[in-house]
């Protein structure tokens, strides 16, 4: 992976003598991050007895008994689904709430504009184990405890602020010029919005849905407080099994496994954006 | 970018208002009435005035609590941003190399936080686990279950673990923003790498790298999940965060009040630190405009 053949050989004398070492430096650390999930995936595949009797690099008695266990088990894969429901329906809220906001934060001044900016972000601050208590109180007092929307809603809490951020950050890159042509054409605010403002920042939309998605996948104490059955969400369903079961390791790395996935996926989608989605449109 | 005023802008945030509102302030609210309240049970509620702040402000544990906490985040920032400079400054510029970097880092920051509990859990068991199982034939004595300083080190290489990516990525899209000529007049001046570093790198990535802490700050500050699965506050109290002792204290104890307090007083902690971040980062994006 010498810089050599690419177009641009930017600063030959500087990167070079760098080259060799920085390849060590990225192999040691995509190992020490590799290793964990590796292990993670070793086990996944073994039986039971092999994991508590023999250590092992590799399976000896190669098994996908425990992942068969997960997707033939309704309590099992549901987990998966609701998840992915709530998730979804997360992701789509905070975005289509967060444009209109984030226009206006980037476009116009306002009473307490800057205030209400940093309070809104003061709720990605917020530590969940904060609302647990309440929203619990909350949502089962207008009767939507266990249900998908509430979880939904309740990580909108921390992803709204986030969303309305990120978007900020895209927006204030697109010249203002472009609104006031459009205006001047003719269009109407909403026609304008949607059919030119937001193929403009799509790719800020997508960073956007992005970290919805992500923060919303990864969060647990939330969505395990506001949910008992209908609604459980698979890395809940994890936890319990472990307790009451005892020491079923194999089926409970395939389940850690298959949590890996639909994340390891939208990156693949998005692996294009991710440096300048990290940085929030900012650079 | 000149922003002109208009107050109809209040209408495009309204949404947002009301949905932040209802998912923020009516909670919020629930706990300012449970703080400020006694019961006997049998949802008979009183008013108690400031007591619970008081006995929470006094109390040892929450002076413990938070100093752990502070010990911890303080911790992981000094090892996460460094490491995630120096992890930055080492990644390929392009081709399939770096988007192989760029999938393989994000990997850690989309797993669900108590699967990365439970993978390290199970990686540091002395019985099953890969890093446990080496350390012990090594001859080192490991246990995180048991020993304090063990189960601190196994919490802190899990948060480097999961979170140093963050920091590389961003510390990584600051440097792409770096146009070449910037190199390149360096190359003519001869600056070593060092200053390159210093005075070229560097204070562009000053913008996305106050994001990164500020990010890192807030959400190890709030820390639950991992540490829960993997040690559960233990052994003793030698892990017990601020959001394990709170969570300990209201669902499992469920002492509403001085929880509510307790809630109240954390979350200030949290947004006081938080401001002086944003308000450096507010000032930075206003000088970099001004330029």
């Amino acid at each position: 992976m010498t810089d050599a053949a690419a177009p641009k050989a930017r600063a030959a004398g500087l990167s070079l003598p760098r080259v060799q070492s920085s390849t060590v430096v990225m192999v040691l650390y995509l190992v020490f991050l590799m290793l964990p999930i590796y292990w993670l995936v070793n086990m996944s595949l073994k039986t039971n007895d092999e994991i508590l009797s023999t250590f092992s690099l590799w399976p000896q008695d190669l098994t996908f008994a425990n992942y068969a266990t997960i997707v033939t088990d309704s309590s099992w894969y549901m987990g998966y689904v609701n998840s992915i429901i709530y998730v979804t329906l997360n992701t789509l809220i905070s975005v289509a709430v967060a444009l209109p906001a984030a226009y206006a934060f980037s476009r116009y001044q306002f009473l307490g504009d800057k205030h209400l900016f940093f309070w809104l972000l003061t709720n990605r601050m917020a530590p969940p184990a904060v609302f647990a208590l309440p929203f619990f109180q909350l949502y089962s007092s207008v009767g939507l405890f266990d249900t998908h929307i509430a979880v939904a809603l309740a990580h909108t809490l921390f992803n709204v602020p986030l969303a309305v951020w990120i978007l900020e950050g895209f927006m204030r890159g697109v010249p203002k010029e472009i609104d006031e042509t459009a205006y001047i054409d003719g269009y109407s605010f909403g026609r304008f919005f949607v059919r030119i403002f937001m193929p403009l920042i799509a790719s800020g939309i997508g960073v956007a849905a992005f970290f919805c998605f992500m923060f919303s996948w990864v969060e647990l104490l939330l969505s395990r407080t506001l949910t008992s059955v209908e609604a459980k969400p698979i890395a809940a369903t994890m936890t319990r099994t472990v307790s009451a079961s005892g020491l079923d390791w194999g089926v409970l790395a395939a389940a850690g496994v298959l949590t890996i996935l639909p994340g390891a996926l939208v990156i693949y989608f998005v692996r294009n954006y991710i440096a300048k989605g990290f940085a929030l449109g900012r650079v | 970018m000149e922003k002109t005023v208009n107050q109809k802008a209040w209408l495009l945030v309204l949404p947002v208002l009301v949905l932040v509102a209802f998912s923020a302030i009516v909670p919020l609210m629930t706990v300012v009435n449970y703080s400020v309240q006694d019961s006997f049970g049998q949802n008979q509620f009183f008013w108690s005035g400031l007591v619970w702040f008081e006995d929470i402000l006094t109390s040892e544990r929450m002076h413990d609590a938070l100093g752990r906490q502070a010990l911890f985040t303080g911790i992981i920032l000094a090892i996460q941003v460094p490491l995630g400079i120096f992890v930055a400054l080492n990644m390929p510029k392009q081709g399939f190399w770096a988007t192989f970097c760029l999938v393989t880092m994000s990997l850690p920051l989309l797993i669900p936080w108590n699967v990365v509990g439970t993978i390290w859990q199970i990686f540091g068991r002395v019985d099953i686990g890969l890093l446990g199982y080496t350390l012990d034939q090594l001859g080192i004595d490991y246990n995180y279950t048991q020993d304090a300083l063990d189960a601190w080190v196994t919490l802190i290489v899990m948060d480097v673990w999961h979170w140093t990516s963050l920091v590389a990525l961003l510390a990584y899209a600051g440097l792409k923003s770096i146009p070449d000529a910037y190199y390149q007049a360096a190359k003519i001046d001869q600056a070593s790498r060092w200053k390159v570093f210093r005075y070229i790198e560097l204070p562009k990535m000053r913008g996305v790298l106050t994001i990164a802490i500020l990010l890192r700050f807030m959400d190890s500050f709030k820390i639950y999940t991992e540490p829960f699965v993997v040690t559960g506050g233990g052994p003793g109290n030698a892990t017990t965060f601020l959001s394990i002792d709170l969570v300990k204290m209201a669902l499992g104890q469920f002492d509403l009040g001085p929880a509510a307090a307790f809630s109240i007083v954390y979350f200030l902690v949290i947004l006081a630190i938080s401001w002086v971040f944003y308000t450096v980062m507010t000032n930075l994006d206003k000088e970099e405009a001004g330029k």
